[in-house]
């Protein structure tokens, strides 16, 4: 019991950090119904400007509360900006071709984004500085959680409920639910639907940057490949809660976090990838819209 | 603007005849001095991602050859080493090696540190009946390729055993876990042989888990072994997981130490897991702290000459090296005459007595025993490989520190 009770506060916490992921493929898809297979690559990109931003509030040597924000705020600012460079960049030229021509442009900003990272950061790992030390403290008998644990679980849960109030109570946010219903009766309403379309990218890229630090601050090492595998885990998540919708991609996140640590714990580390693939096969036989998915009909 | 034909000669071909006929007289110049040198090949990683073991080992093999040419060589021959990028690649360490076999034509290969390049090159110097010296390859493969493959390191069982000895005597362990690096040869082999031994001494393997290279996630393994309690937890793997791993067992509120193998020999190790490595224990080749005169002139010496500590590949490398010349000048003063044709580029008309000649030079190698080498002392045994003590080190407050030795 007590290693099972461990085995989900460990599995809880990757979980939060596929969802963060996952929030930025589905919103994205519900918007453009574009995969954009570049959104692993920005959550290394993030982990990376972290990096070099913990280096401006003084770490590797110890870093206040206010510094360990300040390098949260900048990944995701700076990421933010990337996402809308790569949607300025490949998609919005493309926004009238074929959807496959997005998403195979999707797949080559991908391999620019990780090869560039290789030019410029180089191929060997880095080691995130440790902007916060880790404590331990015990929650029942023998389950320990760490104070890493508790800042990837809180802040993920800010992040998505503060995205929960942008899109239900904002006006952007009733924007970008009108064009992910219909994008060209929206633009007929005076809604300008580029601008939309960039706040997505802007905020899904955002929390795939918040995603990056918080992994990186508990596992510390970085390298510029370190997207790719998290990146389809979080793709699975979205498609596993329903693609196109937000709470399908938290809830789709969870599972895979915890599925995935369950099978490293009590079967065997070899299926870790395996069973992200397991679980899409799955999901598409049974349910293909997602566990909180709705039918939508395709418009031809 | 046109120019008559004279004019032509004058302008043009006379200065390429000039050059060419300077490349020409050059090229006989070097020839001449070539004829003069002992021409040894080696093959490492100088580029790519593991480059800093291809350049710790040519800094070794630099040294040597540096000290043997400022003593004259071997019999005023000097020392001439050929050194070829395998990029870190199999592939490309064949390509390496051929080149020097059949291009160059070396009397002897130094090289690889990495198992899998050895593995590649060794068949190409075994058919050329070529001897070569892998300084720090430890899979069992390596040697057992041919009669012609040596190396001057101790093996992967050598190193699981010990640290299993060392696990149950030292630090009176019943129940050991084993966190293995499924993807890695090396990983899988030495916790195969810390298993068996263990066992065969009454203790007992309570978990067996195991990761990918490449991971940063370790929590999940962790736990099912935290769950078993074991007395302590073989990670025979790389330092960039190995760091990682011990953080994420502290956290976890696992105390007891880890043990681990020469992978972990890195100055990255202590970067990435900080305290949590403190109280763990691994082996390692030689420890550049060893009181061991032979050790501290070989670490002043290599501080001199390149700056910064040499690790353990630069010291192995420095006895292969080492190891090497020895044995040639055994040949040199038991049969000159076997010497003779294998000094500088060996032609068509020597080619047989070339062959027996370079067979002579790995019986000499064969016959090694006693070698004083900085490492330990190494005897080459019947299967070519280097029997030698292994070093325990443990890690305290971010500094190693030596535990002892345990000979074979």
């Amino acid at each position: 019991m007590q290693e099972f009770l461990q085995q989900l506060v460990n599995g809880i916490t990757w979980g939060s950090i596929y969802a963060l992921i996952a929030l930025g493929y589905t919103m994205v898809y519900g918007i453009l119904r574009l995969i954009n297979f570049a959104h692993g690559d920005v959550y290394m990109v993030g982990a990376f400007a972290a990096y070099f931003a913990a280096r401006l509030v003084g770490a590797p040597g110890p870093v206040s509360l206010i510094g360990a924000v300040l390098v949260l705020l900048i990944a995701m600012g700076s990421c933010a900006l990337l996402g809308v460079a790569i949607e300025r960049g490949a998609y919005k030229p493309l926004r009238k071709s074929p959807r496959l021509t997005a998403l195979i442009t999707a797949i080559g900003v991908s391999l620019l984004l990780e090869n560039l990272g290789i030019i410029v950061f180089g191929p060997d790992p880095k080691f995130f500085p440790q902007i916060v030390t880790s404590r331990q403290m015990e929650l029942v008998s023998g389950v320990v959680v760490g104070r890493h644990q508790i800042i990837v679980l809180a802040v993920s849960v800010l992040l998505m409920l503060l995205l929960q109030l942008i899109v239900l109570k904002t006006k952007i946010g009733k924007a970008m639910r009108a064009v992910s219903f219909n994008k060209q009766a929206a633009s007929l309403m005076g809604i300008s639907t580029d601008n939309v379309i960039t706040f997505t990218f802007a905020i899904g890229s955002a929390l795939a940057a918040a995603a990056g630090v918080l992994v990186a601050l508990s596992n510390p090492k970085i390298d510029p490949l370190m997207g790719i595998m998290p990146g389809i885990k979080a793709f699975v998540a979205a498609v596993l809660g329903g693609i196109g919708n937000i709470p399908g991609a938290m809830l789709g996140g969870l599972i895979m976090g915890i599925a995935e640590v369950m099978v490293v714990g009590y079967v065997s580390s070899t299926y870790r990838d395996a069973i992200a693939f397991a679980l899409l096969i799955v999901i598409l036989l049974v349910k293909p819209t997602g566990l909180l998915g709705t039918g939508m009909a395709e418009k031809v | 603007m046109f120019l008559k034909r004279g004019e032509i000669m004058k302008r043009i071909l006379f200065p390429v005849c000039l050059f060419v006929a300077i490349l020409t007289i050059c090229s006989f110049l070097s020839c001449a001095k070539k004829t003069e040198e002992i021409r040894i090949g080696e093959f490492g990683s100088l580029t790519g991602t593991t480059a800093t073991f291809g350049i710790s080992t040519k800094n070794g093999i630099d040294l040597a050859v540096e000290e043997i040419n400022a003593a004259g060589g071997v019999q005023g021959k000097l020392l001439k080493v050929i050194v070829e990028d395998d990029q870190g690649r199999p592939e490309e360490a064949a390509t390496a090696v051929r080149k020097l076999v059949e291009q160059d034509r070396v009397m002897a290969v130094l090289g690889e540190v990495a198992s899998s390049r050895s593995l590649a090159g060794a068949p190409i110097c075994q058919n050329a009946g070529v001897p070569m010296i892998t300084p720090s390859s430890t899979n069992p493969k390596v040697t057992q390729v041919g009669d012609f493959i040596f190396r001057v390191c101790f093996i992967d069982p050598f190193q699981g055993m010990v640290a299993a000895i060392f696990a149950s005597d030292s630090l009176g362990a019943k129940k050991a876990a084993i966190l293995r690096d499924i993807k890695n040869d090396y990983s899988v082999g030495l916790a195969e042989f810390f298993a068996t031994t263990l066992v065969s001494r009454g203790g007992k393997i309570v978990a067996d888990e195991s990761y990918s290279e490449g991971d940063i996630d370790f929590k999940a393994q962790l736990t099912a072994i935290r769950a078993k309690s074991p007395d302590v937890i073989f990670v025979p793997g790389y330092y960039t997981e190995v760091g990682l791993i011990a953080r994420q067992a502290r956290e976890l509120g696992i105390t007891v130490p880890l043990l681990g193998g020469d992978g972990w020999v890195s100055d990255r190790l202590i970067e990435i897991g900080g305290s949590a490595l403190n109280g763990c224990y691994f082996t390692n080749h030689y420890w550049d702290g060893d009181p061991d005169p032979a050790v501290q002139s070989f670490v002043s010496t290599y501080k001199k000459r390149l700056g910064g500590n040499p690790d353990a590949l630069a010291a192995l490398a420095y006895d292969a090296a080492k190891l090497l010349v020895a044995s040639i000048e055994k040949l040199a003063s038991e049969d000159p005459g076997a010497f003779k044709t294998l000094v500088g580029v060996p032609d068509a008309k020597t080619g047989k007595l070339r062959k027996e000649a370079l067979a002579k030079l790995r019986d000499i190698l064969a016959a090694t025993r006693d070698f004083p080498a900085v490492t330990g002392s190494i005897n080459i045994d019947e299967n070519r490989n280097a029997v030698k003590p292994a070093i325990f080190l443990t890690i305290e407050n971010g500094k190693y520190k030596y535990v002892g030795k345990v000979l074979p």
